[in-house]
């Protein structure tokens, strides 16, 4: 079979633009949703994760061992078309919001999840008298945490928030369900349109796999960066994706 | 039975009715797509944890190519989206064996492979778990390296990767959803078929987010109890 790498330069039918044009603005999207859901799952993430390790707060613990529970339980795919139709449906006032938002939030409500069980690990890995010593200098729970806890478990999560971090690229793929024009999606409509699916998922798998080595550099840098000199700091993934 | 929970709820919930959902509505149509899911994830589990186990073995054998090939088969598998993977051999294993397969044949290939890539990283873990007196124990009984594996090695990091294995089997199951993308007729097509077909989209998807979230939730509960229980032994 003959390569047609020419393919990239056809026009796409949608006036002017080329199948490569089409592709950088489908890679776009997929940053954009990456990038986007990213924020919400640190920031949920950590809040959540920190939530489930609260000395005197019961209920706390309880709402934030729900929310894990819940968004770890269902397929992303479901929880996407859950965000889609049915809460628009029970909720009115959504109908108006972008799918490209309603997608950010499913992807980044499903990633803090296990964002916050990593966090929750990594606070409860820490040795009790790092507590007991905020505790000691006269610090409030939240000065405790601020100060004390979160600065030391955030350094010791680095390496499997990195590798969250890569899964969620990956799985912005399966914002194609609901015709967000990221790369996937750009992949079934081009294959399907220029019958090259090889050139094509070649290309979208390069895109895919250079985006991913890119969160890797930056997680990397992030992590040399806060590192603490002679603290060192065990990696370790396992499954997952 | 559902019809039932609805009534005695008495609310309305923005508009869902999910009383449209009886026996006859499952049996019809999401029983087959939940038999698929529950036997893409068996078979994918048994398939990528022998392959996986093949890879970890070639990965950590010490022969050059051996570990360079899996590497390399690995790493790659891992760093594609899934949904991708799902694509490119539903576009290639026709090519290969020259006839057209089904989506449902096609995804249970494409499973096996990607879950191999991610088996294999846990039996990595659980075979460089093992600390190495046994492997010279092994050894110094005159073993050869594939006696030492299998009596001595590979059962027991079998026995410490076990809740990790089944975490990734709950994971497993949840990713067979993904089939979406080349129509595979499974769980959640089940409910959308039957949403389609009597106009109620919107409850076929939170009955389906239930039933996967049951599943899940009930699976991760008994991993719970299995790790404890292992920890215990151990």
């Amino acid at each position: 079979m003959a390569w047609d790498w020419q393919v990239f330069l056809n026009d796409d039918g949608s006036g002017g633009r080329t199948y490569l044009q089409w592709m950088m603005d489908a890679w776009g999207w997929t940053v954009s949703v990456a990038a986007s859901a990213w924020v919400i799952a640190m920031v949920v993430g950590a809040l959540v994760g920190t939530m489930r390790t609260l000395p005197d707060n019961p209920w706390l613990v309880r709402l934030a061992n729900v929310w894990v529970e819940l968004f770890r339980n269902i397929p992303l795919l479901v929880q996407i078309f859950l965000w889609y139709f049915v809460v628009p449906k029970i909720f009115p006032v959504m109908q108006g919001i972008p799918s490209f938002v309603l997608v950010v939030f499913a992807l980044g409500f499903f990633t803090s999840a296990r964002i916050a069980e990593q966090v929750r690990a990594g606070i409860q890995s820490l040795p009790k008298g790092q507590r007991y010593a905020g505790m000691a200098m006269g610090f409030t729970t939240l000065q405790t945490y601020r100060y004390v806890i979160l600065p030391m478990a955030f350094r010791i999560i680095l390496p499997p928030l990195t590798s969250e971090s890569m899964n969620l690229l990956k799985n912005s793929s399966v914002a194609f369900a609901v015709s967000i024009a990221e790369l996937t999606m750009f992949a079934m409509q081009a294959q399907e349109e220029t019958s090259r699916g090889i050139e094509i998922y070649i290309a979208v798998t390069g895109l895919y796999a250079i985006s991913a080595f890119a969160v890797n550099r930056i997680m990397s840098f992030i992590e040399k960066r806060v590192q603490i000199p002679g603290y060192v700091v065990a990696g370790g993934t396992g499954g997952g994706h | 039975m559902w019809s039932r929970v609805a009534q005695a709820g008495g609310t309305d919930m923005g508009g869902l009715d999910l009383t449209f959902v009886n026996w006859d509505i499952i049996s019809k149509f999401v029983l087959g797509g939940f038999m698929f899911s529950i036997n893409l994830t068996i078979i994918a589990t048994l398939g990528g944890i022998l392959f996986g186990t093949i890879l970890a073995l070639m990965r950590l054998s010490g022969n050059k190519p051996m570990t360079i090939i899996a590497t390399v088969y690995v790493n790659g598998m891992r760093s594609v989206p899934l949904v991708m993977v799902i694509l490119w051999f539903f576009l290639l294993v026709p090519l290969i064996t020259g006839r057209p397969v089904g989506a449902e044949l096609s995804a249970t290939i494409t499973f096996i492979a990607f879950e191999a890539a991610y088996f294999s990283e846990i039996m990595r873990a659980g075979i460089q778990s093992i600390p190495r007196g046994q492997v010279y124990a092994g050894q110094a009984l005159g073993m050869t390296y594939s006696q030492n594996m299998r009596l001595v090695v590979l059962p027991q990091a079998f026995r410490n990767m076990l809740p990790v294995l089944l975490t990734q089997t709950i994971i497993l199951f949840q990713d067979t959803s993904l089939v979406y993308a080349i129509g595979a007729y499974d769980l959640l097509k089940g409910f959308v078929t039957a949403g389609k077909i009597y106009g109620r989209p919107e409850e076929a998807y939170l009955m389906a987010a239930v039933l996967y979230f049951v599943v899940c939730f009930g699976l991760s509960a008994l991993v719970k109890r299995l790790q404890s229980k292992i920890a215990i032994i151990r």
